[in-house]
């Protein structure tokens, strides 16, 4: 079983992640040709938008699942395909260059801040996990269990309670 | 006096506040001498269940020392008694407590018109739990009020210690409850979803009423371990599918009595309905993660039984109700009756049928309590069951 302590600081750090991402992709959906034109990348607005899909998806995983780890390294996979796009409109043709080298700084920076958080949730199980305690001899019980089948078959349960006998499965 | 709470998700202080004091002339008060954190206690700290206010005293499984008593209830207790308080509050005059139906009593909510509005009807008041229950402060405290007292209570004999009695209030007869509504036969299989505090006493419960095979579902080694000791086969639902192995358990045609003792918090597996739920419920679209629902209408015999003592609190989506339409399954669900049950159970705890007291993982002073909702919520050092000594 995977361990995860919720509401620790790492914790709260990737679901804050999951909103910032949830509200990346919805503006890269609705936004993506601005975006595009914005960065010199018009042709590009149909990539973007998948992109924003993506972010939507990994920050409502982030936000619903119980452990985060999984969808910061998503998080992480989505920073480095986002990073090697913006890296390949980085070049004398385009017009928007500079724009580019501010998204590339902004996405560089937001990969700093997945790979510290993913650090320290990694950090955290290490730290935290603890062999399961064996349980085996708590029966609750004074005989084996199997023993005590049927030892409260008198017990009172109302008709209510009860199966109507005709419903109730019949011997074959 | 000080008390556990409640101040927001996942926020429950150490406060101190006012005392309890006699409000109407069958009350009672209670000074607690110990009190458990209870699963459904989670959907509180988690904000999953609507109707929590600031200032809320956490608790509905408790039991103390009678201190004082309002003149109506002076027939049934006195001073020095000792009792289990049930976390259903009843008068044992309405229609429906004359039926025996006490978590359903028609006048123990003193907010009835917020749930008349949601529910339709109301249904009785409970301890500590959201104003749509009649917000009444819980037994997680120092002393607490106990309204319509000459019912609400099941007086403890001497010579049996408070683990052993403490959870007549709730999880036993809760377990109880879920097993013998689904009147159990020699011949069924029984299957059990969580292996949580209530889904443990379900196992003993349904091999005391006598099913001739119990079986377990979780993902967490040291329950499911517990669950092993009460006699259930396990399935651990991260390692093998569910609805294949319990198909394997009973020749292919599914067991004839399932039930939910999992509630609105199922945990994410590797299915997709419950990553749906998942997500739903984190953009507040839907109030309830209804998997377990789902995986029991679908594996259940034809003609079986789904009993739901797993607490639900507003809305589920995507339940193939058509599943449990064609099939002709019986649902049973509800708050326990409590008192329907406790003189039996009792009876049964003092002839040492059964100790319930194996549930109890971790006992603390209640200023730890805080802390222990955490590590219970997270299922952390081998937490089933906490006990809280005021």
């Amino acid at each position: 079983m995977a361990y995860y302590r919720r509401n620790s600081s790492a914790d709260r750090m990737a679901r804050g992640l999951g909103w910032f991402s949830i509200g990346l992709g919805v503006a890269e959906l609705v936004a993506a040709r601005r975006l595009a034109r914005w960065m010199g990348m018009e042709e590009q607005a149909g990539l973007i938008r998948t992109y924003g899909a993506r972010e939507v998806a990994t920050g409502v995983g982030l936000l619903a699942m119980g452990d985060a780890r999984p969808w910061m390294w998503g998080r992480i996979a989505g920073d480095a395909l986002d990073l090697a796009t913006l890296a390949s409109a980085h070049h004398d043709g385009n017009p928007r260059r500079e724009n580019v080298a501010t998204a590339l700084g902004a996405v560089a920076a937001r990969t700093a801040l997945d790979v510290l958080c993913t650090a320290m949730l990694h950090r955290e199980e290490a730290t935290a996990w603890t062999p399961p305690r064996d349980y085996s001899d708590r029966s609750g019980l004074p005989r084996p269990p199997a023993a005590m089948r049927g030892a409260a078959k008198d017990a009172p349960i109302l008709a209510d309670m009860r199966t109507p006998a005709i419903l109730r499965f019949q011997p074959a | 006096m000080k008390a556990l709470v409640w101040h927001g998700t996942a926020d429950i202080r150490y406060d101190t506040v006012p005392d309890p004091e006699i409000e109407q002339p069958r009350d009672a008060i209670v000074k607690v001498t110990s009190c458990a954190i209870c699963g459904s206690d989670l959907h509180l700290y988690d904000h999953f269940m609507p109707g929590m206010e600031k200032g809320d005293i956490m608790g509905h499984e408790f039991m103390g020392e009678v201190v004082d008593v309002g003149a109506e209830a002076k027939s049934a207790l006195k001073v020095g008694d000792r009792i289990v308080v049930p976390f259903t509050i009843w008068c044992g005059e309405c229609e429906q407590c004359r039926r025996g139906n006490y978590s359903v009593c028609e006048r123990s909510n003193r907010n009835k018109a917020m749930a008349d509005k949601l529910f339709g009807h109301t249904t009785a008041g409970l301890f500590g739990y959201t104003h749509l229950t009649g917000g009444y402060p819980g037994g997680q405290a120092e002393y607490v009020r106990v309204p319509f007292a000459d019912r609400t209570h099941v007086k403890i004999p001497d010579g049996l210690t408070d683990e052993q009695v403490l959870f007549l209030g709730d999880i036993f007869p809760t377990g109880w409850q879920a097993a013998a509504q689904c009147d159990i036969q020699p011949t069924d299989t029984v299957a059990i979803w969580g292996c949580g505090p209530v889904g443990q006493m379900t196992i003993r419960s349904a091999i005391l009423l006598g099913a001739k095979q119990v079986i377990a579902i979780d993902r967490v080694p040291e329950r499911l371990s517990m669950a092993k000791a009460g006699g259930a086969i396990t399935i651990n639902f991260e390692e093998e599918s569910v609805v294949e192995r319990l198909n394997e358990l009973t020749g292919g045609k599914g067991p004839e009595k399932c039930i939910d003792a999992v509630g609105m918090e199922a945990h994410a597996t590797a299915t997709l309905d419950s990553m749906y739920d998942r997500a739903k419920q984190a953009l507040a679209l839907e109030s309830d993660r209804a998997h377990v629902l789902r995986e029991m209408m679908y594996v259940c015999r034809p003609a079986g039984t789904l009993s739901i003592p797993g607490v639900y609190g507003g809305l589920i989506d995507k339940v193939p109700f058509g599943v449990s339409m064609n099939k002709g399954l019986t649902w049973r669900m509800g708050q326990t009756h409590v008192n329907r049950w406790t003189d039996d159970l009792l009876r049964r705890i003092q002839e040492g049928q059964i100790d319930p007291s194996f549930v109890i993982t971790h006992t603390v002073g209640l200023a730890d309590g805080p802390g222990m909702y955490q590590t219970f919520r997270d299922k952390r050092d081998g937490c089933i069951k906490v006990v809280l000594k005021p």
